[in-house]
């Protein structure tokens, strides 16, 4: 598989005040195949955004470079690079409310990329513009419609049509569904599903809801204070997650079923994501890690390739050193025996077996 | 009529308790230049002593309303509530506010908000805060009240609590900040907190954390929780009781036991399927909602869910489904809940009244 869009090393610190640094993104290395959805998860604050602004140039690098179908993309862009680039690559924002200008019609703000960077004549624009409006499932008569005559839904599907018409190949969708309701999310990731399969879409799909991430995505990377510390198949990552953190940001996540709910205890971290200002050496994880350490304190751990199923994961934390898990058998063994066991048992046994994180391994 | 009948003669396995809270009937609606908004149109519900109620339902379906109408919290005008009840102890919250000279909002019912951010004071300390609550309520002295305020942070474990205490809200977290609002709506100890969407502005993690803290506060004070949100994982780890709302409805009202495992009514089914599931063995596709909620300038006469439900019959459109009991305490008001409903619709609980 080839890599689409690949970041090697890419970090961005923002420069607040006299030494004080931001380390919004510190070297972060992910690469995103053709046709691949990759789910971004982390907390707030963990430099999410960020790493897909870079990714697209909407940040200037501080280090590191992001290349594009084989091509290293400038550090950083002047007018014309994003008049090159726009065509390739497009962003879906977070917000349906405050990402589109409520001056402009809808007609508009869809049109506008291609008004910038095409030569298309305006009869043509328009009948792309309704096109698209059809194609997000709104009608072409509302392309003359300001956006504040929309629901938040219909606004994230003007959003969207905004981003696809420039037929780009590579989308970042920076939680496209987080400020929409239960119905209409759903709306809304089934639609990008059917346009990436009809236009060939690589995208980067960052949320913080991380069953619908595992839902959307082919591959799933965990960020922690600026750093990626865990990247692998969606359905790896979920269910046998290796790093501590992605295992209790995993347990934290509350599933839709009372029964699994009540069975399990809680396993809420302790304390909070700390300031990303000024950041030493060390696992960035460490002051809030159980499984903490010596070693974590004093060295950042680097990408550990550990083997499961599908042989691609990476584990930035020093317990995988060795590069397999024998430091700590009980979390991931237990994990693996439990997902067997309850297709040929069936038994009760098996609807507890989902929360995967922490079942009992403290003998 | 359809709402508000004494539930049938079944002998309850729970619910033998009297309620602590039993809002009845009610109706609010709000004016505005484009009309009247019929925002909650006949809901009525009970709290259990010691227990959780969760009431889901998408943005404007008149949840927060509903809460916000038994604190008093509806801005009048434009608002209204045109009819119902709200019953705690005997005494009509709706109607009366003040009961032997003490507010009954902030004393026998608490109340937290989805923003922490705006729902403190930016120009007080956050001890000061606490301490006013106690001592508007309770008549405590200053001091009295700003140690009480400090013991308060230390329940919500707020580390170093006498110095945070001393902090104004900007110097706190999200996360923090929302367990200094806990502090300070359990402060006269209430019997209910209603908690409007208390993790939706917080991560996974933290939301981990104030769901915990909410458990924990439950079993030692013994309150009763009356918890507004749309994520049923929520609503998994915490509700006893489950109230669906749709269009200022409740479409169906049960333990959450049944709720999620013999749901009864489509629109809760809906929204189940419109969530992706957590397990791995069974791989279903993401079912969206079609549509969008009714106009609720003029809602729909029958159903408010016929547009967009996919087993809608003719008669829906035009009637308004009646409330039938499937198994005991557990509502739906639904039309394939009629006992000659034709259709049998999979994953759809059908109940003892069909």
């Amino acid at each position: 598989m080839n890599a689409l869009v690949e970041a090697r090393g890419l970090t961005k610190h923002f420069r607040i005040g006299r030494r004080q640094v931001v380390h919004a993104v510190d070297d972060m290395s992910l690469a995103i195949h053709e046709r691949e959805i990759v789910g971004l998860v982390g907390e707030s604050g963990s430099g999410k955004s960020t790493f897909g602004k870079a990714l697209l140039g909407l940040h200037d690098k501080t280090r590191g470079e992001v290349s594009f179908d084989g091509e290293t993309l400038p550090g950083r862009y002047r007018p014309g690079d994003f008049q090159r680039y726009a065509s390739r690559m497009q962003m879906i924002f977070q917000d349906p409310y405050s990402s589109l200008n409520p001056r402009m019609t809808v007609g508009e703000i869809i049109g506008e990329g291609l008004r910038l960077h095409s030569d298309l004549a305006g009869s043509e624009i328009r009948e792309r513009v309704h096109d698209w409006l059809r194609r997000v499932g709104l009608e072409p008569d509302h392309a003359s419609r300001y956006p504040h005559e929309f629901s938040g839904g219909q606004r994230q599907r003007v959003g969207i049509a905004r981003a696809l018409i420039m037929e780009p190949r590579f989308v970042v969708c920076d939680e496209p569904i987080s400020a929409l309701d239960v119905s209409v999310q759903a709306q809304i990731v089934r639609l990008l599903g059917e346009l990436k399969s009809s236009m060939g879409l690589t995208m980067l799909f960052i949320a913080h809801d991380l069953s619908m991430v595992r839902y959307v995505s082919d591959r799933m990377a965990v960020m922690y204070l600026g750093s990626l510390i865990e990247v692998g198949a969606s359905d790896e990552v979920f269910f046998r997650p290796k790093h501590p953190y992605t295992e209790m940001l995993i347990g934290s996540n509350p599933q839709p079923d009372p029964r699994i709910e009540r069975s399990r205890k809680s396993i809420a971290i302790e304390g909070e994501i700390p300031s990303p200002v000024n950041v030493g050496a060390g696992c960035r994880f460490a002051g809030r890690c159980p499984k903490v350490m010596s070693v974590c304190r004093t060295e950042t751990p680097p990408q550990y390739s550990v083997r499961d199923e599908t042989g691609e994961r990476r584990v930035a934390c020093h317990l995988y050193a060795d590069g397999a898990d024998a430091g700590r058998a009980g979390a991931s063994d237990s994990g693996g025996s439990s997902a067997g066991g309850s297709s040929a048992g069936g038994s009760s046994g098996g609807g507890a077996s989902g929360g995967g994180a922490s079942d009992g391994g403290g003998g | 009529m359809s709402v508000g009948e004494v539930p049938g003669g079944r002998t309850a396995r729970r619910h033998d308790e009297p309620a602590l809270l039993a809002v009845d009937d009610l109706h609010v609606e709000f004016d505005t230049y484009g009309g009247v908004v019929k925002a909650v149109r006949g809901v009525s519900f009970s709290v259990r002593p010691g227990k959780t109620l969760a009431i889901v339902g998408e943005s404007g379906c008149g949840k927060s309303v509903t809460v916000q109408s038994i604190m008093g919290l509806i801005p009048m005008p434009p608002g209204r509530i045109t009819r119902g009840t709200a019953m705690l102890d005997g005494i009509d919250v709706i109607r009366q506010k003040v009961v032997d000279g003490e507010d009954i909002r902030g004393s026998r019912i608490g109340m937290i908000f989805q923003d922490p951010m705006s729902s403190m004071n930016p120009t007080m300390t956050v001890g000061d805060q606490i301490a006013e609550t106690l001592e508007v309520h309770r008549g405590y002295t200053r001091k009295q009240a700003y140690s009480r305020a400090v013991e308060l942070l230390g329940m919500t474990h707020i580390p170093e609590p006498a110095d945070r205490a001393k902090q104004y809200p900007f110097a706190f977290s999200g996360g923090m900040l929302q367990r200094a609002i806990i502090a300070m709506a359990i402060a006269c100890e209430p019997d209910i907190l209603i908690a409007d969407e208390p993790t939706t502005a917080l991560d996974v993690t933290i939301q981990a954390q104030i769901l915990d803290l909410l458990d924990e506060l439950q079993a030692t004070t013994g309150m009763a929780i009356v918890l507004i949100t749309h994520n049923l994982g929520v609503v998994a780890r915490l509700a006893d009781d489950v109230a669906v709302m749709y269009a200022g409805q409740i479409v169906e009202k049960g333990s959450a036991e049944e709720l999620f495992h013999e749901c009864a009514h489509p629109y809760t089914l809906g929204l189940r399927a419109a969530m992706p599931g957590n397990d791995p063995t069974r791989e279903q596709g993401l079912q969206a909602i079609e549509g969008t909620p009714p106009d609720m300038f003029d809602p729909p006469r029958g159903c408010a869910y016929f547009a967009r439900c996919p087993h809608a019959m003719r008669l829906c459109e035009e009637n308004r489904p009646e409330r039938f009991e499937v198994a005991p305490h557990h509502y739906s008001s639904c039309w394939l809940q009629h006992p000659a409903a034709p259709l049998e619709v999979s994953g759809l609980y059908r109940g003892a009244a069909a």
